[in-house]
């Protein structure tokens, strides 16, 4: 049946009336009473002793009113990273204090080292020129490759760590000997040596704080820019600043996109709260998009070596990989977990490989932090075993299609354990890729390959099968993997007296449609309109507890836990209903918004037991409280496993090794789907961004640690013309099997997923061509393309 | 960014190596150099003023010469801070070779920004350094050469702003010491 509201009907997204009308309210849009404005100073040098900070050039200049400097926040506490991750032999990884103001050093291009605060933003700019200036430092050299950093302890970013290591880790470290011995008997053994482009996350709307405070009730009030506030909130209150958590609300009012970079708390933050209490008013931050390319936390920047060991008909045996990835300079809050329990978990795909081994170095270099961005270690971990299964094909002329068929896991084998670790509940790998297969007309391929090569174009076919863990839990086993927080999500129902219906959710939506997918759900539940059903997110002080939007866990924990609040406004509301219709509780059934008694004509609508809720008159005080509001908190039994398959057709100018991506065809099984428009939309976006990663985009620094692609004349975004239309198709499901929805996630499929089947489909057009190539590292720009193709 | 050049100056060693020593000189050769002052042995204070891409900036800073091995070899270091804009540092090692009745110079040079000129100009700058190290070098060349040689001055690329840049008097120099 087609829908126009509730589950899985393609409702319009209420959202968009206030986005697309110029209505939405930002951080930036919000102005306080007599606010005044910070400007940061920033490193121009990727690496120096701080000598002097020019803090008294500034003072007495125009509109002035504080300068801070790291000495301000040297007694507060550091920025801390939230998982733990230890060594290979043992030893806790090095977690150096990430300060609000860089103390002692400045150890990136970008690092802030003072703070003006001034009566206009001009004023503050001014007098920020004025501390640079004034500011003397001793140069060092910088440190940006992540093998020398490791290699060379005369240099060192963080002092106290002489190998700029942060951990060295083994996962499983127990199955490490298996592992080697599997591969050295293996008949054929397939390496290669990966880079996984250093991406910047390039939210439209950049970073913004506005910290208040009231001097009268000690209270402190941080609008800004997050994906997460209450993990802000965690964060500021008691790691950094020592404010009372209940002194502190957190809104994050509409929030331009994220893709990871504004889960984290950054100093920025800390500082505008420091400074409103100081000054007495309040102080305003709003990033230059310049500010934004070096300061934000970055994305991706592994090097890789994998090797697949296999029987020489392409059963695979082993997988094991050695990671070298870069944390950049300081932790950000996620930056231990996203190469090692985001990516070495997921080392297995889709594959029923017996022998899985994962070793990741995380090193420290003079560049932005770098963190989880939209796919978070799972791009990393599908990029490698995809390009590397690609690559063994080539090797051994097998037919890459079959290879994944014959070493998927079958429907008939879950739950499966991988040797990675996990436990995938459901999944279909061979219903999706035949999905895929249909949907992009393989078959015809040949013939569009001709017409191709008529033009004088080189024709490529690329396949990548993913999966991905999202949703990521539950909290006890993750306690014991490292994580320093509860990974559950929570939820408010309340029905409103009038029948109308206000949801507080943890979950942060800044893009993702929650506003619509939650509204869906609850009117479906509830058998009311969606437009009588408001979500409420991103403000502390009005929603239970949260933690956020990140790994595409939104729908399946917090939207579970709303969805389990809901259950219990619907088994309250049964207890109204019987006593007004004098049934028993177990007669009363309740559907398309009405409770009846069972077998009878005698009901009452949703709307009049909420009104009896709330005017009690006939109601049965003595065995139940008046009001209809429930709350939820959802801890998964377990991750989800969104899968597909991903096929990438692409056409390579010969001559100048330009590629155009000609066809893009998406088969995921996300479980049930709660409304396919905003699931098409995820996937678009998702994939653009992964063809942007594999065709465009790349942050460069060179040897000096200055950032070479800090702008949008040099760090190239996607555009209209650099992608296809996106075939997108999910009606491969396999429900989730523990939550009650059936929802898996499907929030960062696209940009996982994507990146192998644009580079599969280069190196096949290249090699169809006659180009014996095995791989070029991405992005694979025209000049990497020819450059290839003409060594 | 690295870079090496050379060129044939119609002057012995010994005329050219005055010239690299003369703080006049400099201050003509160097462009958008608004100011120069100091002595050789001392170092040299200067203010630069310069466009790379988007970002144009006022420079103060030092220039110092080293490694002197009169009249064959000197190191030339230059460091200025632009502010906000950033900083530029480099430095040049500079030969002088008696070739005939005249000079072989080459200079090899090694020169790098930071900051906003790193961050909005990378694409074009070494292209920048390449026009200014020549264009110093040919505004060398005529200063010592003087008016009947052919000296073209490339001001396309590497002017930083017409309002702070003498136009060199060609072979002023070498009338001045004769």
């Amino acid at each position: 049946m087609a829908k126009d509201f509730g589950i899985g009907a393609e409702a319009k997204r209420t959202e968009d009336i206030r986005y697309l009308t110029g209505a939405g309210n930002y951080t930036h849009d919000v102005n306080v009473h007599g606010q005044a404005y910070a400007v940061f100073v920033r490193s121009n040098m990727a690496h120096a002793r701080i000598k002097s900070v020019g803090a008294a050039a500034a003072e007495g200049m125009p509109g002035v009113l504080a300068v801070f400097t790291g000495e301000d926040f040297k007694d507060v506490g550091g920025n801390p990273a939230g998982w733990f991750i230890g060594s290979r032999d043992g030893s806790p990884m090095k977690e150096p204090k990430r300060p609000v103001l860089a103390h002692g050093k400045v150890r990136h291009v970008g690092d802030a080292y003072a703070a003006v605060i001034a009566q206009t933003y001009m004023e503050a700019k001014d007098a920020a020129q004025a501390v640079a200036d004034a500011s003397e430092f001793e140069e060092l050299p910088a440190i940006i490759d992540m093998a020398q950093a490791l290699a060379d302890s005369s240099n060192r970013v963080h002092d106290e760590i002489a190998d700029n290591q942060c951990f060295d880790w083994g996962w499983i470290e127990d199955n490490r000997a298996k592992v080697d011995a599997a591969i050295k008997a293996a008949p054929h053994v397939t390496t290669l040596e990966l880079v996984n482009n250093r991406l910047i996350p390039n939210a439209m709307e950049p970073r913004a704080s506005i910290g208040e405070y009231n001097p009268g009730t000690g209270d402190y009030k941080l609008t800004t820019t997050s994906q997460n506030p209450h993990l802000t909130r965690l964060l500021v209150a008691a790691f950094v600043l020592g404010i009372p958590e209940n002194k502190l609300q957190v809104v994050a009012p509409d929030v331009g996109g994220g893709f990871g970079s504004k889960i984290y708390h950054y100093g920025e933050e800390a500082l505008v709260l420091a400074a409103a209490k100081k000054i007495k008013k309040p102080v305003k931050w709003v990033a230059e998009r310049s500010e934004s390319f070096l300061s934000d936390a970055h994305g991706r920047d592994h090097v890789t070596k994998i090797e697949l060991a296999c029987e020489k008909d392409g059963t695979f045996i082993a997988f094991r990989t050695e990671t070298m990835a870069n944390v950049g300079a300081y932790l950000s809050n996620f930056s231990t977990v996203t190469p090692t329990f985001l990516h070495g978990t997921l080392m297995a795909g889709p594959y029923k490989v017996p022998n899985v081994y994962v070793n990741v170095k995380t090193v420290f270099t003079n560049t932005a932090p770098v963190d989880a961005y939209r796919g978070a270690g799972r791009p990393e971990a599908t990029y490698s075993l995809e390009r590397v299964v690609d690559q063994m094909c080539r090797e051994l002329g097998l037919d890459p299609f079959e290879v994944r068929r014959k070493n998927f896991i079958t429907t008939d084998m879950f739950p499966y354990t991988t040797p990675a670790g996990l436990a995938y509940d459901v999944g279909n790998y061979h219903a999706t890729l035949d999905k895929a297969i249909e949907l992009a007309d393989v078959a015809g391929f040949e013939a569009r390959r001709t017409a191709s090569a008529a033009k004088g174009k080189l024709r490529g076919l690329g396949l990548s099968t993913w999966i991905e863990a999202c949703g990521i839990a539950p909290s006890n086993l993750v306690g014991i993997l490292g994580a320093r927080v509860g990974l559950y999500d929570a939820a408010t129902v309340r029905v409103n007296p009038t029948g109308n219906v206000s949801v507080m959710v943890g979950a942060h939506s800044h893009g993702q449609s929650h506003e619509t997918v939650f509204a869906q759900i609850i009117s479906d539940m509830f058998g009311i309109p969606m437009s009588s059903v408001d979500i409420v997110h991103g403000d502390t002080a009005k929603i239970p507890f949260g933690m956020g939007s990140y790994g595409s866990r939104s729908l399946a924990v917090c939207g579970q836990a709303m969805a389990n609040a809901a259950d219990k406004v619907i088994a309250k509301g049964k207890k109204i209903a019987a006593h007004m219709l004098e049934a028993t509780e177990a007669e009363i059934v309740f559907s398309d918004g009405v409770f009846a008694v069972s077998g009878t004509n005698r009901s009452k609508t949703f709307g009049e037991i909420a009104f009896s809720a709330y005017v009690p008159h006939n109601y049965p005080l003595a065995t139940l409280e008046p009001g209809l509001e429930e709350t939820a908190f959802y801890d998964p039994a377990n991750f989800t496993y969104p899968a597909g398959t991903y096929l990438c057709e692409v056409e390579v100018d010969a001559d100048t090794g330009k590629v155009d991506v000609c066809n893009f065809t998406c088969a995921d099984d996300f479980g049930n789907v709660m409304n396919p428009m905003v699931v098409r939309g995820q996937v678009h976006g998702g994939v653009v961004q992964g063809i942007g990663q594999a065709l465009l985009e790349h942050g460069v620094y060179d040897e000096n640690g200055q950032l070479l692609s800090g702008s949008y004349m040099d760090y190239t975004m996607p555009r209209a013309d650099d992608v296809p239309f996106v075939t997108v198709d999910h009606s491969c499901v396999t429900p989730c099997s523990h939550n009650k929805l059936g929802v898996k996630g499907c929030g960062e499929a696209g940009a996982i997923g994507s990146p192998p089947a644009v580079v599969n489909a280069v190196l096949d057009a290249l090699n169809r061509g006659g180009h014996k190539i095995a791989h070029i590292d991405m992005p694979l720009t025209p000049s990497r393309v020819w450059s290839a193709m003409n060594a | 960014m690295k870079l090496a050049e050379e060129r044939h100056i119609a002057a012995d060693p010994a005329t050219v190596w005055a010239a690299v020593l003369n703080p006049q000189v400099l201050q003509a050769c160097v462009p958008g150099c608004e100011s120069l002052t100091g002595s050789p042995t001392d170092g040299f204070e200067a203010v630069v003023v310069q466009k790379v891409g988007p970002v144009k900036a006022r420079f103060t800073g030092t220039v110092t010469l080293s490694e002197m091995n009169e009249p064959h070899s000197l190191r030339i270091t230059g460091e200025g801070k632009g502010g906000v804009a950033g900083f530029a540092k480099g430095g040049a090692f500079v030969t002088m070779t008696a070739e005939g009745t005249g000079t072989k110079l080459t200079y090899d040079v090694d020169a790098s920004v930071g900051g906003k000129i790193a961050q909005l100009g990378s694409r074009i700058i070494d292209g920048f350094a390449k026009n200014f190290a020549e264009e110093f070098f040919n505004r060398f060349q005529s200063a010592i050469e003087g008016p009947e040689q052919e000296a073209p001055v490339d001001a396309a690329d590497a002017s930083a702003d017409e309002g702070t840049q003498d136009t060199p008097k060609k072979g002023w120099f070498r009338r001045l010491i004769g």
